[in-house]
């Protein structure tokens, strides 16, 4: 009886939970909102009321697939739902790569997750150990990852520096700790440590 | 610390309302048109089916049964019962109040301007908002174009003969959206909202003239120069912005009534509120309304042009979300 009971309870659970995720009707709808479409999470980057003074009401609203990344327009009618989506944005620690996946924790419950290729995606030639990412997760499970907007990385190889040619403004190629290859000033040398905008690609300074 | 006690309009954008305000009072009293202002709680609701009425209770005793009563979503009705008692012309600038009209460009509560000129059809009155608007928003002119050929021009159809399938197809090579719908008015404010508009923001001000019949309201229908039939309604759009819309006033009492019903027939038909009609309209229209072209305009979206600001909330003091 008892564990039927437990059993029950935790399905009410269920049950509650889907009635209170489940669907956002249209003038819920708001920037950063997640929701199902067509199976996959999005994310409503700009929501617009659309109502001509003698026409129906709409909500136009401007999403990203956070799985593929694509983003496009759909209009809601006024009447109409979206499904709430599962999505969470995490700060975790990067861990490791063991050559398929990446490995991320939850630096207070210590809970760790791993990340495929896709979800990697570019991220994946910012990532030194140790370093804090911000994970998405679709119910639990790790579907993009956001480097710092900052990384701090060592040059593993470039061209010999060319010192007193800094007035120059020219570049090189150099190779860092994580694989990536970006253009520094003529004068950096391998071991040098460079702070690097992830976002761009850009070389910022020596940190 | 929540900020909802501070006015989201600037003191600047405030101040240039309040020029504005004076400059419109201004132009209006130039031209003798008398301002006045008519109840904003009223018996009867507007007819048309996509404004949603904001209901309110009057109690002659706090422990006494109140009556309905209806916050103005326009002040037409009243104002053409003036028109009726024999003002001559005449301008309001009020509130006007429209359930769920929550937006960017739409506060529930919003302020209107409103005028009507006996003697003068729509495309005079054309003439006359232009000369309001032109130099208060630093235009130079304003375009004119019929909704035949703005939809000829953007879109290759004829709006005025076009199937609500035909319509549907073009909708939905243009906007995703999940919509079953035998009624073509709704597609054409679709084409109009979502594929039209957005390609005028660099067309400045375009009268927009000749609606499809069905979409008349409360304007009078006359045949066009190709034999169909089109209402006397006019809107402005200024950088693509739905800004005012106007009649060449229809005067018939009989056809009134039968618009009214319409409205209640639609909204029966889809499921929405049915509020009483302006019995008293129909009845000033009996006893003889001037014939005359009146025209609605947003005030917080001409300060809006005017100031060059995207959000309705930066020309109202306090908006909705802070009433």
């Amino acid at each position: 009886m008892c564990v039927n009971f437990a059993v029950a309870s935790v399905h009410q659970i269920i049950i509650y939970f889907e009635i209170v995720m489940a669907n956002y009707p249209s003038n819920q709808f708001k920037n950063g909102l997640k929701v199902m479409i067509e199976g996959d999470p999005c994310s409503m980057v700009d929501v617009e009321f659309v109502k001509p003074g003698k026409g129906q009401a709409f909500t136009r609203v401007k999403l990203k697939n956070l799985i593929t990344g694509r983003s496009w327009e759909r209009t809601f009618k006024s009447n109409e739902t979206a499904e709430g989506a599962d999505v969470m944005d995490t700060d975790m620690e990067y861990l490791y790569c063991d050559g398929e996946m990446w490995h991320f924790m939850d630096p207070q419950s210590f809970d760790q997750v791993a990340a495929d290729k896709t979800a990697i995606g570019d991220a994946h030639q910012w990532l030194k150990e140790q370093d804090k990412c911000l994970v998405t997760l679709w119910n639990n499970n790790p579907i993009s990852i956001t480097p710092p907007n900052f990384v701090e990385l060592e040059v593993t190889e470039t061209d010999p520096g060319l010192k007193g040619d800094t007035a120059q403004g020219g570049s090189k190629p150099a190779t860092l700790q994580s694989g990536a290859v970006v253009r520094v000033p003529l004068f950096i040398e391998q071991g040098d440590v460079l702070k690097i905008d992830t976002r761009s690609g850009d070389y910022v300074s020596r940190a | 610390m929540s900020e909802l006690w501070k006015a989201t309009a600037s003191v600047e954008n405030l101040r240039k309302r309040a020029e504005i305000f004076t400059q419109i009072r201004g132009f209006f009293a130039e031209r003798d048109v008398l301002e006045v202002e008519t109840p904003l709680m009223t018996t009867a609701a507007v007819s048309d089916p996509y404004i949603d009425t904001i209901e309110c209770r009057y109690h002659p005793l706090p422990e006494q049964q109140g009556q309905t009563r209806y916050l103005q979503s326009s002040p037409e009705y009243a104002m053409k019962r003036l028109l009726a008692s024999g003002s001559g012309a005449i301008y309001q600038i009020c509130k006007a109040f429209r359930n769920g009209e929550y937006g960017k460009r739409h506060n529930p509560e919003f302020t209107m301007l409103e005028w009507y000129r006996p003697g003068f059809d729509h495309h005079r009155l054309m003439d006359e908002v232009e000369a309001l608007v032109v130099p208060l928003l630093g235009l130079t002119s304003c375009q004119r174009i019929s909704y035949g050929e703005l939809f000829h021009q953007y879109l290759d159809i004829d709006p005025y003969s076009a199937t609500a399938e035909e319509l549907a197809v073009i909708t939905r090579e243009h906007i995703e959206l999940e919509m079953d719908d035998d009624n073509r008015d709704n597609w054409l404010n679709l084409l109009m909202s979502h594929v039209i508009e957005p390609q005028l923001v660099d067309s400045g001000g375009v009268f927009v003239y000749d609606y499809p019949a069905s979409q008349a309201a409360l304007a009078k229908v006359m045949k066009n120069s190709a034999g169909q039939s089109v209402a006397c309604r006019f809107e402005l759009f200024v950088t693509g912005i739905e800004l005012a819309n106007g009649y060449f006033e229809l005067t018939d009492a009989a056809e009134q009534a039968r618009r009214f019903a319409q409205d209640i027939a639609q909204r029966q038909v889809e499921g929405l509120p049915v509020r009483p009609t302006d019995s008293l309209l129909v009845e000033a229209l009996e006893n003889g309304m001037p014939e005359c072209a009146g025209v609605a305009m947003g005030l917080d979206r001409l300060v809006m042009l005017a100031q060059g600001t995207e959000q309705i909330s930066d020309v109202i003091a306090l908006p909705f979300g802070r009433a």
